[in-house]
């Protein structure tokens, strides 16, 4: 067996175990769950993030309901391979769209996250708007913080078993709607609504309702910092889009330290203490249960809620605000100005982020803009090559799907171009009905002198017309013309 | 059926996923026991290149949880679907099972459909569009790879939208294509017929039958040599459905047109095939499709259905 010293190129870093200050302990392998009891709080952020819930959540639930003339405005029909977003049609062949709407949602999370750290995470995130919803339930239930510690704490009761079992039949009844409102996105949530009583939902609508009731239950119900703890990959990966510019929730460590409780008239120079009054607050209303003042730590999602307690309780001693507020390392370890930190927004990171974000937004904006109503495929017939027809024309074969995602019937006009003397057989002109798709079977013959053997680009000319004759479109398809030997 | 050559290899395999599985489960059992040293400052107490060190981040205790269940599902896995070697599981659940249950499924889906089909004639069915759409499906997938997604065929593939039909164009003649296939078969000709020369003069022979383009006077020397033809193609050389012996005379050539390929098939004939379709598709399907197939044929009764 070789060691490693032996191999020129292969660096060793030795591990020095090193017990830092004082004892070390021997501490199993897991981690017991503390459950944490976020305690209310209000404020600025606080307002700002049940903005956020209240607008997401206006969207999420009220969206399947808004009708768009005969049908619901926005659905996802997987069975029927059909999106409807508004007046928008899409398709399977237009997945490219949502390639581009997951690009902008990535490009957006890094540039918030690069000016403002994990701003998703604190305010918009479903894990922590449902959680705020389900802890605001819990609070009408068993009271805020010290009351329900006190709750846990005491023995079973009738009034105890009344507060808990109320407060998970809400939240229920809550997640059983959030679960009915996400299936209503793909199936008319009208049509499920009629089969409530009937509980006549079909199999698998039956089957999500009931996942995702079970998702939001317990991902807001119990699993709450858990999640974004253990589970959320974008929280490990924020990380990366973090610079000493980014904004995030800061404790002025000089202006706060010595921490220790005071009286209200005692001059804290005279008895040597800093401006933080050791409440402990903003570590009662972390949803994620860490101590803020132990600097930036990977639990923070950057909520503000310490920012706002904190300025409460200055208030009241008569402090300056901000012991504990969004700032940026650079404007902590320089003492910038709340001007002087904003001016460093504007660095490349950032510029590179929006200009990315929003050449993709113009061009993905420009193409559903410029997008034809509808889609030509074109296959050359898998059988036959080439064929000899009366008069010694060669003949080629093709399979046209053509797709009308207008919400009308469209009449289709074929041409055939690319090769002298290329025309087509029998009639060039194909009705779709209003978003659906059609095979037809398209046959093109040139003279026997067209070409020379082998396979020529050729490229058909679809003009789509609406009834009236209107033009509505028109589409350039390549293919090939094959000439036998 | 099993899947193992030797009852070794069904030991090892079942053997091997269930101490695997258990393995794990003591590997869980003996890390929940373990203690790790570390340093009060939530650290590991570990220190890389002098100053970089480990948080001790431990994993949440609910975690190994999931763990356990994933162990519980395996073995109820293993009891329920094969898994364990060549052991079946409880529900003996096969690939090949669930394709034919779900084949039943669909054909049992389907056959309401294709009752109401299959007490109609041909000449009705081929007007209903619901009819037109099921054929046209069932040609897609079954017949359009030789004759072509439009039905006309190409070089050895006949033509299904003419009116020339090798062996009868009846629905009950293309119905008995479909069911037990077709073997055409021209014996190689040219010692019959004679010489190379006289092969070339009866090849002009049958050319000049359809008015192609010939040359009259080997036509006129071609035509005493055509009698070892004609027992097949007859006489006048229209053919016999009764042996799928083509028409010569309506300038439709499946295996080529001019002299030269007529020359290659009197000289070395000709094996044809079309494959019985009556174990892939059921009885009501091939009513269907041969009425579609028909409808072909017989456009003026299929458009006037459109």
């Amino acid at each position: 067996m070789s060691t490693p010293q032996e191999h020129p190129s292969g660096r060793v870093i030795p591990i020095t175990p090193a017990p830092a200050d004082g004892e070390g302990e021997r501490v199993s392998l897991y981690q017991a769950h503390q459950k944490i009891y976020p305690r209310s709080v209000q404020g600025v952020f606080a307002q700002w993030r049940w903005l956020m819930v209240a607008i997401t959540q206006l969207v999420f639930y009220g969206l399947p309901w808004i009708e768009w003339g005969q049908r619901q405005a926005v659905l996802f029909d997987l069975g029927a391979r059909r999106f409807y977003i508004f007046g928008l049609v899409l398709y399977p062949q237009d997945f490219i769209y949502l390639t581009a709407l997951l690009v902008i949602s990535a490009l957006s999370l890094f540039l918030f996250t690069a000016v403002a750290g994990r701003l998703w995470c604190g305010f918009a995130c479903p894990q922590t708007v449902y959680s705020e919803i389900f802890i605001w339930i819990e609070r009408q239930f068993e009271g805020d913080r010290s009351a329900r510690l006190r709750l846990d704490a005491a023995p079973l009761s009738l009034t105890k078993l009344a507060r808990k079992s109320g407060k998970q039949l809400a939240w229920l009844v809550l997640s059983l709607w959030t679960g009915f409102s996400f299936v209503g996105y793909f199936t008319p949530i009208r049509e499920l609504t009629a089969s409530i009583l009937s509980l006549g939902f079909g199999p698998w609508e039956m089957f999500w309702i009931l996942f995702y009731s079970l998702a939001t239950y317990g991902n807001a119900g119990f699993m709450r910092e858990q999640v974004c703890k253990y589970m959320c990959p974008y929280a490990r990966f924020q990380s990366a889009m973090f610079d000493k510019d980014t904004l995030i929730v800061t404790y002025d460590q000089a202006r706060g330290e010595p921490r220790g409780a005071r009286s209200k008239k005692a001059d804290p120079q005279a008895l040597g203490l800093g401006a933080c009054v050791d409440c402990t607050l903003c570590v009662q209303v972390c949803p994620t249960g860490i101590d803020i003042r132990k600097g930036l730590q990977y639990e923070c999602i950057g909520c503000g809620a310490c920012a706002d307690v904190c300025d409460s309780v200055m208030d009241k001693v008569g402090y300056a605000r901000g012991l504990v507020k969004f700032s940026t390392q650079n404007a902590v370890d320089h003492g910038w100005t709340w001007t002087q930190t904003l001016r460093r927004i504007a660095r490349p990171r950032v510029l590179i982020y929006t200009a990315v974000l929003w050449a993709i937004i113009l061009g993905g904006g420009l193409s559903l803009w410029l997008r034809t109503p509808f889609k030509v495929d074109i296959e050359r017939d898998r059988a036959t090559l080439a064929r000899i027809v009366e008069g010694g024309q060669i003949e080629n074969v093709y399979r046209l799907q053509i797709m009308n995602a207008a919400e009308q019937a469209l009449i289709f006009k074929l041409h055939a171009q690319g090769l002298p003397g290329l025309r087509l057989v029998g009639g060039s002109e194909v009705q779709v009905d209003a978003t659906e798709s059609r095979w037809v079977s398209v046959q093109l013959r040139v003279p026997y002198d067209a070409a020379s053997p082998g396979s020529h680009p050729i490229h058909f000319n679809i003009d789509a017309t609406d009834p009236s004759g209107q033009a509505l479109g028109h589409l350039k398809e390549k293919t090939v013309f094959l000439m036998p030997r | 059926m099993s899947d193992f050559i030797s009852n070794f290899w069904h030991l090892y395999v079942a053997g091997l996923t269930l101490v695997s599985i258990i393995a794990c489960l003591a590997l869980l059992w003996f890390s929940g026991k373990a203690k790790a040293m570390t340093a009060n400052d939530n650290t590991t107490g570990h220190v890389w290149d002098g100053d970089l060190r480990e948080m001790n981040n431990p994993l949440p205790r609910w975690w190994v949880g999931l763990f356990i269940i994933t162990i519980i599902f395996a073995f109820i896995y293993l009891a329920m679907y094969p898994g364990a070697g060549s052991f079946t599981g409880k529900f003996g659940w096969s690939s090949a099972g669930q394709y034919d249950a779900e084949v039943a499924k669909g054909q049992a889906q389907v056959a309401p459909l294709y009752a109401k089909f299959s007490g109609m004639p041909p000449e009705e069915v081929s007007k209903d569009p619901q009819a037109l759409a099921i054929g046209d499906r069932l040609f897609m997938n079954n017949c359009a790879q030789c004759h072509g997604s439009d039905a006309r065929g190409s070089k050895g593939f006949p033509n299904l939208a003419d009116a020339d039909w090798l062996y009868g164009g009846t629905p009950d003649a293309i119905k008995a294509t479909l069911v037990q296939g077709r073997a055409g078969n021209m014996p190689p000709m040219a010692a019959a017929v004679g010489t190379p020369d006289d092969v070339r003069n009866v090849a002009h022979y049958v050319l000049s039958l359809s008015k192609s383009p010939h040359d009259s006077l080997r036509a006129a020397l071609g035509k005493s040599k055509y009698g070892a033809c004609a027992a097949c193609h007859g006489m006048d050389g229209k053919g016999n459905h009764a042996m799928g012996a083509p028409n010569l005379t309506d300038d439709i050539w499946l295996h080529g047109w001019g002299e030269n390929a007529i020359v290659n098939i009197i000289n070395n004939g000709k094996v044809n095939q079309m494959p019985a379709q009556a174990d892939k598709l059921t009885e009501a399907q091939i009513h269907v499709l041969a009425s579609y197939v028909w409808g072909l044929s017989n456009k003026t009764v299929a458009s006037a259905a459109k």
